[in-house]
């Protein structure tokens, strides 16, 4: 694999030659520049796992060593065998704060999307811009009064305020593709089911849905992974027991002494969730991305 | 605030009515009611958890407030906002903030174009390639951003310089490449990241490329180059802006990379940074405050050019 | 299949719902899941994730207390810090504060005033207690209102092998100038060995501290004692311009990127012969393992007008005034204070890694001295001789001795700092970054006219 990259770049500057020569070796040499270059952005990623398993001495040596032998503690380090600081409760807490918080965000975004969609009110163009206009808005000047809020109200360091905050956070994303995935839905199919006499909630849970099953799965996930990757809010909300796993993660840099094998195991398992959702969910992960704009 | 956004968007809802009928009696209105009925949870629900901290922070910008001088608390009018915008720190951070976006916007489209289209198209080992590419995206931005500051791009032990060594010897040239190319090592870092995320849209769209099209061209004589620039590219324009402002959108209020890779030095502390910065370690409550409104003005006014683009998206779904 | 689908929306529908009531619930509730619980921040640094590992063992089991710990990095620790304590937010009871932060805190009433504690819990003994930290933990009333868990101060530390080698002798109180000398003689005595490693890392707890150390004794200030900023004076600005070309001409690559862990490092690996920096450093030189182990000689911080020049720094306990058990937090902060806990982590990790620095009874400790013989000594003298309310040679109008007391400080010094540090990576000269400096200090100053800070 790793051989043919140099290769691929020696004759990556001799392009026009090769257009001369038939398509079949021009397009074998496309595949190679492919490889080259997924080589290339996966790198970091390979050294980041090869340095997990090295210990902290062989992570910090130039030359790299590259055989250096392998060794768990820096996952030891992380799982806090030996006294430190465990991360299943930030771990917990992550899980908490995304997981509710895209479901919240499915159960106000889906009749909100119904109603800019399949029976749109009145002005819904406006209302959907609204909607992205919020996400335009920096985080960051609402932060102090969000704060003071939770300060006052006893929410301080409390997974629930982060429910409601990242909720908040990926509403208008979420408005918006699921409209689009909506505009699928037949609409006959909708007035059918009224003449039979159901009502909305009823329309919603089984003419609805399922149609745009894919699509609200594709939402889930892209909600999934913001509320997961959050870092500002839950630096600043949290403390001792509602810290996220970001937060925790950070926690593994020291000014004194030597930490790339641990902040390499740390940040492997930390993104190791979305990690997996998204290398299954590749295609949803394309639909959502592109607010249901691609089919 | 937020009135400004959506009276600045053209209203063009009057063709696609058809739900709530003629404005008349007092059961239309009711009808009106009810179909509104469903989108009200979630827009109370933004006003309440996203407008309302606005407002706060309004008042709070008239106040000179500094945590560390509780008793000097008073009410000033405007002079926070004078002092915001007589200093030079703001003015450098929304430069940087432009500088940056734009910088890793354009440059990820471009590699993302790039990759696409390496994609679009079969070889041995397609899928695991795809599957590759994408990791970057799926890595959280905190761990990332890192991992770029210490394990790739550290002067002494760094994975960059560990190659130089590794491939040159001894003498090779070892570059301090955050104190060299400061916002260079930010944007390095965000477009890793970003590329892919462009990748997968624009790879979709081509996917979506109608082929028959294409093969007419094909069979025309185009070559391949004028099948990219007056096919593929024409069609692509609609994912290229999506990718744009949905970048755009996620990129200039990043903070994570900032503050780790180079916390905010060596010019490179864009506005979320700065104004945290006033925050937490100034402590001038107000003068953040105001600063942060100065902001939000400053996003509306963008975010309306922006929307526009959107909406011309917008418009084409809606017609097709 | 069709129905199937549906019937797993519904589900999820349904479990969107539950969850959502139970998060209002839940939410209600408030998050203090064990109340009894002792909640501390602090800095994670060695000594403090040893405290971390050893607290459940000892403390929990012999006082019943249970203690929750938030460990960051030491910027996150002083953003979140100020933000707990500002507010009297009470979610931490506990805290590390640094010697900076505690007059500060303390003259605003966010801190407890520990002499009571200290007075009816004789164990602790605080007349052992080193008097130039416990001056830097009290207010200006007097009071202490933190207690240390360890102090340091600064000093040079250079590869006496290394000088052996070349036939160069470094001298116990070096100045600037010789420094400069013996940097320049040193530089590529060994493959890839630098002269010095000073710190170039903005920031006002990095680079800041030793250059600020390094103009004390060049007779420069920050400001004077009628709050005139003096950055372009000529002792602020020969110290720098020594600092600098110092840095630029002797220093390891990446100098400007360069903090405390790089430095160590660096020093750790042999890619620099000389040090100035924390007298922490020593510990983890002279470590198990570490390869220089005993080749490193220890003299006192460089100096020019001055007689000493070493600054004084203290992580120490503070309790806030909000926090709701005071008693219980004081068991800890005397606890992890006290010489039962030194003893304590010598036995279970060894001597070097006691944290130090704070009482005179570890410096007579036979097992202390026996470990840390290289060092321990040199390490006392500085911060017994610092002097944190003028360190320099003239009156100051705020303590400190690396750092300004008042509240703009980390401010004004990360902003100074990377003008600094822009001239250590030839982006700009250095007259033109104090230039700048000058600027964003006399700014600070003008705020200060006939504000009261001593």
């Amino acid at each position: 694999m790793s051989a043919s990259a140099p290769t691929t770049g020696a004759r990556r500057t001799g392009a026009p030659a090769a257009r001369a020569r038939s398509p079949r070796t021009a397009n074998t040499l496309l595949g190679l520049l492919a490889w080259a270059c997924a080589i290339a952005f996966f790198l970091p990623i390979a050294w980041m796992a090869l340095t997990s398993f090295h210990s902290e001495t062989d992570a910090a040596t130039n030359p790299p060593s590259l055989g250096a032998p392998l060794t768990l503690d820096g996952y030891r380090e992380f799982f806090g065998v030996g006294g430190g600081a465990s991360p299943w409760p930030p771990l917990a807490n992550s899980v908490t704060a995304s997981v509710v918080s895209t479901l919240l965000v499915l159960l106000l975004a889906l009749p909100a999307a119904y109603a800019l969609s399949i029976r749109p009110v009145r002005k819904w163009t406006d209302v959907l811009f609204f909607f992205l206009s919020t996400k335009m808005l920096p985080v960051v000047a609402g932060l102090l009064p969000i704060y003071l809020f939770a300060e006052q109200t006893g929410l301080l360091d409390n997974v629930w305020l982060l429910v409601i905050l990242y909720a908040s956070m990926n509403l208008p994303i979420a408005v918006w593709m699921m409209q689009s995935f909506l505009r699928e839905v037949p609409v006959a199919l909708i007035e059918a089911a009224k003449v039979d006499g159901a009502r909305l909630p009823t329309i919603m849970a089984r003419v609805v849905a399922p149609v745009a099953a894919p699509g609200i799965a594709a939402t889930a996930l892209i909600c999934f992974i913001f509320s997961w990757n959050e870092l500002l809010f839950a630096r600043v909300l949290t403390g001792v027991v509602a810290e996220t796993a970001p937060v925790f993660l950070t926690g593994f840099i020291t000014s004194q002494g030597l930490f790339l094998a641990k902040v390499c195991a740390a940040s492997l398992v930390i993104s190791l969730p979305v990690l997996a959702a998204g290398f299954a969910a590749q295609d949803k992960l394309v639909q959502g991305l592109s607010l249901g704009a691609v089919k | 605030m937020s009135t400004v956004a959506s009276t600045t968007t053209p209203a063009r809802g009057s063709g696609t009515t058809k739900a709530s009928g003629r404005p008349g009696g007092p059961s239309d209105r009711l009808r009106a009611w009810a179909a509104r009925g469903p989108l009200l949870p979630a827009l109370v629900f933004l006003i309440l958890v996203t407008q309302l901290p606005f407002v706060a922070t309004l008042v709070i910008s008239l106040f000179k407030w500094n945590a560390y001088y509780p008793k000097e608390r008073s009410f000033t009018w405007f002079a926070n906002y004078q002092e915001v915008l007589s200093e030079p720190a703001l003015r450098d951070s929304v430069l940087t903030t432009v500088l940056l976006t734009v910088t890793v916007v354009l440059v990820s489209l471009a590699l993302g174009l790039g990759l696409a289209l390496l994609l679009d198209r079969s070889f041995a080992g397609r899928g695991i390639v795809r599957t590759m590419l994408i990791a970057p995206f799926l890595v959280v931005p905190i761990a990332a951003a890192l991992l770029w500051k210490h394990v790739l791009f550290n002067p002494e032990y760094g994975l960059f310089n560990g190659l130089l060594h590794w491939v040159f010897g001894d003498g090779a040239t070892q570059p301090d490449w955050i104190a060299e190319m400061p916002l260079g090592a930010v944007e390095a870092a965000l477009v890793w990241q970003w590329t892919p995320f462009m990748m997968l849209i624009l790879l979709a769209g081509l996917q979506s490329r109608p082929a028959d099209a294409i093969e007419a061209a094909r069979i025309d004589g185009a070559g391949a180059w004028q099948i990219f620039r007056y096919l593929t590219l024409p069609h692509l324009r609609r994912y290229l802006e999506l990718g744009a402002l949905l970048g755009s959108v996620y990129v200039v209020q990043n903070f994570d990379a900032v503050y780790t890779i180079t916390s905010g030095g060596l010019g490179t502390a864009n506005l979320p940074y700065t104004i945290y910065q006033t925050f937490y370690q100034g402590h001038e409550y107000g003068r953040a405050s105001a600063a942060g409104v100065l902001v939000v003005i400053g996003s509306l006014i963008i975010a309306t050019f922006a929307l526009r683009v959107v909406s011309s998206l917008f418009r084409e779904e809606s017609a097709a | 299949m069709r129905s199937q689908t549906r019937r797993r929306i519904c589900a999820t529908i349904a479990a969107a719902t539950a969850s959502a009531l139970l998060a209002g619930c839940a939410g209600a509730g408030g998050a203090g899941a064990d109340s009894d619980a002792v909640n501390v921040l602090m800095v994670n640094n060695p000594q403090m994730m040893d405290l971390q590992k050893l607290t459940a063992k000892y403390f929990t089991k012999k006082t019943g207390i249970k203690v929750n710990f938030t460990v960051l990095p030491e910027n996150d620790v002083r953003d979140k810090l100020s933000q707990d304590f500002a507010n009297q937010a009470g979610q931490y009871d506990v805290a590390t504060l640094s010697n900076y932060e505690t007059p500060i805190y303390a003259r605003n009433g966010w801190l407890r005033n520990l002499d009571a504690y200290a007075e009816r819990d004789k164990a602790f003994d605080r007349a052992d207690l080193l008097p130039s930290v416990r001056e830097s933990l009290s207010g200006a009333d007097g009071k202490m209102y933190a207690e240390p868990f360890y102090g340091e101060s600064s000093f040079l530390m250079y590869r006496k092998d290394v000088f052996a080698a070349k036939g160069l002798t470094m001298p116990d109180h070096p100045t600037w100038h010789q420094v400069a000398g013996l940097a320049a003689k040193v530089d590529g005595a060994q493959k890839g060995m630098r002269g010095i490693c000073l710190r170039g890392l903005p920031g006002w707890g990095e680079l800041i501290a030793p250059l600020t150390s390094v103009v004390n004794t060049f007779g420069g200030t920050w400001f004077d004692d009628k709050w005139r900023a003096k950055l372009t004076d000529p002792g602020f600005s020969n110290a720098t311009k020594t600092y600098v070309d110092l840095v630029r001409k002797h220093g390891t690559a990446g100098a400007a990127q360069s903090g405390y862990a790089e430095c160590l490092n660096n020093m750790t690996q042999g890619k620099s012969a000389m040090w100035y920096d924390a007298t922490a450093g020593a510990g983890s030189l002279e470590a198990k393992g570490s390869p220089v182990k005993g080749k490193v000689g220890y003299v006192a911080a460089p100096v020019e007008k001055t007689k000493s020049a070493g600054w004084l720094y203290s992580w120490a306990w503070g309790l806030q005034k909000a926090s709701k058990k005071p008693d219980k937090a004081w068991k800890f902060i005397s606890w992890a204070s006290s010489k039962e806990y030194e003893q304590l982590v010598g036995k279970e990790y060894g001597w070097a890694n006691v944290p130090a620095g704070k009482r005179a009874s570890t410096y007579r400790n036979p097992a202390y001295k026996k470990e840390a013989g290289a060092f321990s000594e040199v390490a006392r003298k500085a911060i017994v001789e610092a002097d944190p309310r003028d360190p320099g040679v003239q009156k100051r109008p705020a303590p400190g001795i690396q750092f300004v007391g008042i509240p703009e400080f980390p401010d004004l010094g990360t902003k100074v700092s990377q003008e600094i540090s822009a001239a250590i990576a030839g982006r700009r000269s250095t007259d033109e970054a104090l230039r700048r400096s000058q600027e964003l200090a006399a700014v600070v100053a003008k705020d200060y006219e006939g504000r009261d800070t001593q």
